[in-house]
């Protein structure tokens, strides 16, 4: 399937609309992955969706099979479980793409990295500053907390390390993790809050108190001044003030290069996959997160429902296993062990319909939106091998169970 | 009770800490008290799991008439609280309208690291402090529950005043910092940890335990949530292990309760991943035995609503942790 304009507005008692869809759909009607890792023109997959559903592990597993297709893949994963790190042979913190040994056929590659946000933030100011200014900014006690820990530099870190990636022109797809946060939008809106923090009125009044229309203010921001030293100390704010004095000049370049990241992510060769659970949060937000694409004009691949329980059909049905497991019980020692097979069968159905309720509610608000629905293994996943079994189950071509 | 009592609930994203920290709040009035239970990371958890409208900067009254007890909600979030804060120490009225106009105030809680932990429990410890109505009538609640960050974070959050000892040293933010670090590390203090069993989950519950209790502050309960019931006695197990209550058998049993016996190879198999996913349970929680902590665990219910809290919350005081 081409991709195409965005189909329909929202309109009342309509499906939501789902912006550009760029993978196709297998025979079942499943999202087809292979097609997705297959198709040169894809250069970026972006997994996104909220914490903990799997994002880390899609990707690793997506790079993996692409790696074993052929591709020359990078991926880019954020906090990685310290198991599955080592598996790939990310021991070393140095902040870039490392050769994943065992990894990669016809020709294909993987690399892999973990994002060091520190650092990446520290690389940036180093080469986009005098050696003075670097310093100087580095040691600032506010950079510093800023630095490594205010919410949204992970995600700008990682939007700027796509970017340097992508530049590097040496891969043919990279596939990016996106951070551990609450909401999946937070990685589209977090860049955008902390530059204008950074931008912000209150940084430009720091910067230049008296100047210009800001004079008018300037009794205002005596007493804003004041209430700030005596609640946090004086220090504080001299630091901020040598802070954005030193950062000044640079911030332009941060804001246009992370506009060019952006833009990047609506550009044709790019494509999200969105990631969540068969549970009504995580769905709720993997449907905010289509919306939002499609607002932002950014091309969708599809959905994967990850740790998908019991995805069983088949079998006695619910009310017939209900009842047959009430009058077999007590009724002679086998046959109440086969009420308890029967027990058993009736809550694996139960989860079943309850997580369809759950994919079947999200493919009503975005019927254009492929879906594919990754079982749950009964361990984590933590080495090349369990990849490779998230990524056959990814492409439908695995057994769940091994 | 003299003094208003504090459980704190953390645990990994995603494990039921919001729901554990309702339930346990129903628990709490089920026993007569009157209870508030807080929210402080603004996502409206508490309004989205009882089904109410947002809950405001103020306390409500969203439960009453479960044992004579009272259970009422809060959001607190940090903009809110600094301006109370600075309104009711430095009369602030419009130079803290000022403060947000200039942006001022989300400026100060994100980026001043630990500002943002310090209005938050620093508003708890204010509640915890209130006296009732009357005089000599003792706290005006008897427990306050929070719905607080997950365990990456809990430590840092309840160990306030370290986190701003770099800010500064003297100062209102300081002090109060000292005393909201004091009352998490009191008797009347209980941080409970939620968890599934599962590895990562489990693990991080046992470092977070390891954490809690180096900074001093007191663990309470785990809370083991999500648990599916062995529904295989022990007889069907050793019989499905041994292979003696294999497709044949079952299938017989089936047929001769009219049922379709072709199905039986499906249903051995299912026993099979039940047993298979009860003995990785049993595992996790042995690991969790290996600490000191006190464990309570909660089924896995088909869906949460009032009657689940409610079974929930009775689970919870049964159990001991209420
Ligand atoms: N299909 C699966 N079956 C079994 N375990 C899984 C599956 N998918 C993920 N996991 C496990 O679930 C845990 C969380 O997965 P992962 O780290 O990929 O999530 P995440 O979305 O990246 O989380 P975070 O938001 O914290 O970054 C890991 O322990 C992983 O091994
Ligand atoms: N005992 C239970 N039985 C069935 N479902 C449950 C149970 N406990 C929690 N849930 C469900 O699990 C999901 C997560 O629960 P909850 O929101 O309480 O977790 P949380 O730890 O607060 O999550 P977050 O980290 O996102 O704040 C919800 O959909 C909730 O309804
Ligand atoms: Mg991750
Ligand atoms: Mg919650």
């Amino acid at each position: 399937m081409s991709p195409s304009k965005s189909r329909t507005a929202p309109a009342a008692g309509r499906p939501r609309s789902q912006g550009r869809v760029v993978a196709s759909r297998d025979a079942a009607g499943h999202l087809d992955v292979d097609a997705l890792i297959h198709d040169r023109s894809v250069r970026i997959i972006v997994c996104c969706g909220s914490g903990g559903v799997g994002k880390t592990t899609t990707s690793a597993a997506l790079a993996m099979r692409a790696a074993d297709a052929g591709r020359g893949v990078c991926v880019l994963t954020i906090d990685p479980a310290r198991r599955l790190a080592q598996s790939m042979g990310l021991t070393e913190l140095d902040n870039t793409p490392r050769a994943v040994a065992g990894a990669g056929a016809d020709g294909g590659s993987l690399d892999a990295m973990m994002l060091d946000m520190k650092r990446t933030f520290d690389e940036v100011v180093e080469s986009h500053a005098t050696p003075e200014k670097a310093a100087q900014i580095l040691n600032n006690p506010f950079y510093q907390a800023l630095s490594s820990s205010f919410a949204g530099t992970q995600e700008y870190m990682a939007m700027e390390k796509l970017g340097q990636l992508h530049g590097q022109d040496e891969w043919d797809l990279i596939v990016v993790d996106t951070p551990p946060s609450r909401s999946a939008l937070d990685f589209l809106d977090a860049p955008e809050r902390l530059s204008s923090m950074l931008d912000g009125r209150f940084i430009k009044l720091l910067l230049a108190p008296a100047k210009g229309p800001a004079r008018l203010l300037s009794a205002g921001f005596g007493l804003v001044t004041g209430a700030i030293n005596k609640i946090l100390g004086a220090q504080v704010l001299s630091d901020v003030q040598t802070f954005v004095a030193a950062f000044d000049t640079l911030f332009g370049g941060f804001r246009q290069r992370a506009e060019a990241t952006y833009a990047l992510l609506q550009a044709p060769g790019t494509a999200f996959l969105v990631v969540a659970s068969p549970e009504p949060a995580a769905m709720r937000e993997a449907s905010y997160f289509v919306e939002r694409l499609a607002g932002d004009r950014m091309p969708l691949a599809g959905l994967v429902v990850n740790r998908v329980h019991d995805d069983v059909t088949d079998g006695i049905e619910l009310d017939e296993a209900r009842a047959a497991a009430r009058r077999l019980r007590g009724a002679g020692e086998t046959e109440t062990q086969v009420a308890e097979l029967l027990d058993v069968h009736v809550e694996r159905l139960i989860t079943a319909a309850r997580e369809q309720r759950e994919r079947d509610g999200f493919a009503r608000a975005h019927p254009g939106v492929p879906q594919v629905p990754v079982t749950a293994l009964s361990t984590d996943v933590h080495d090349l091998e369990g990849l490779r079994r998230i990524g056959d189950l990814l492409a439908r071509t695995g057994t769940p169970q091994g | 009770m003299s003094s208003t009592a504090l459980h704190v609930v953390t645990g990994k994203g995603g494990t039921g800490k919001t729901t554990v920290a309702v339930a346990l709040a129903l628990a709490l009035a089920g026993r007569g008290q009157r209870v508030l239970v807080c929210e402080v990371e603004g996502r409206q958890g508490i309004a989205q799991l009882l089904d109410v409208a947002p809950l405001p900067y103020e306390e409500r009254r969203v439960a009453s008439g479960l044992g004579g007890g009272e259970v009422f909600a809060l959001a607190i979030d940090a903009e809110s609280a600094l301006l109370e804060y600075l309104d009711m120490f430095y009369r602030l009225g419009r130079a803290g309208k000022a403060l947000d106009k200039f942006g001022v105030i989300d400026f100060a809680t994100t980026i001043a690291p630990g500002v943002r932990d310090v209005l938050l429990t620093g508003k708890v410890y204010e509640i915890a402090r209130r006296r009732g109505e009357k005089k000599d009538t003792g706290p005006q609640y008897d427990a306050i529950v929070i719905d607080a960050p997950p365990t990456g974070r809990i430590t840092r959050f309840l160990n306030v005043s370290t986190e701003v000892a770099g800010l500064a040293k003297v100062g209102p933010i300081r002090r109060q910092s000292d005393s909201v670090t004091a009352m998490m590390r009191s008797d009347s203090t209980r941080v409970h940890l939620v968890t599934v069993l599962e590895e990562m989950p489990v693990q991080e519950t046992l470092d977070g335990i390891a954490e809690l209790t180096a900074a001093e502050l007191p663990v309470g309960h785990v809370v083991v949530n999500l648990v599916r019931d062995a529904l295989l006695d022990e007889a069907a197990a050793s019989a499905i292990d041994e292979g003696s209550l294999d497709a044949e058998a079952v299938g017989a049993v089936l047929s001769s309760a009219g049922l379709d016996g072709s199905t039986a190879t499906t249903l051995v198999a299912e026993g099979r991943g039940h047993l298979e996913r009860q003995a990785l349970q049993a595992a996790q929680r042995a690991l969790l035995a290996e600490s000191d902590a006190r464990t309570a665990e909660l089924p896995l219910l088909d869906g949460v609503d009032l009657g689940s809290l409610l079974d929930l919350a009775g689970r919870l005081r049964e159990q001991g942790v209420a």
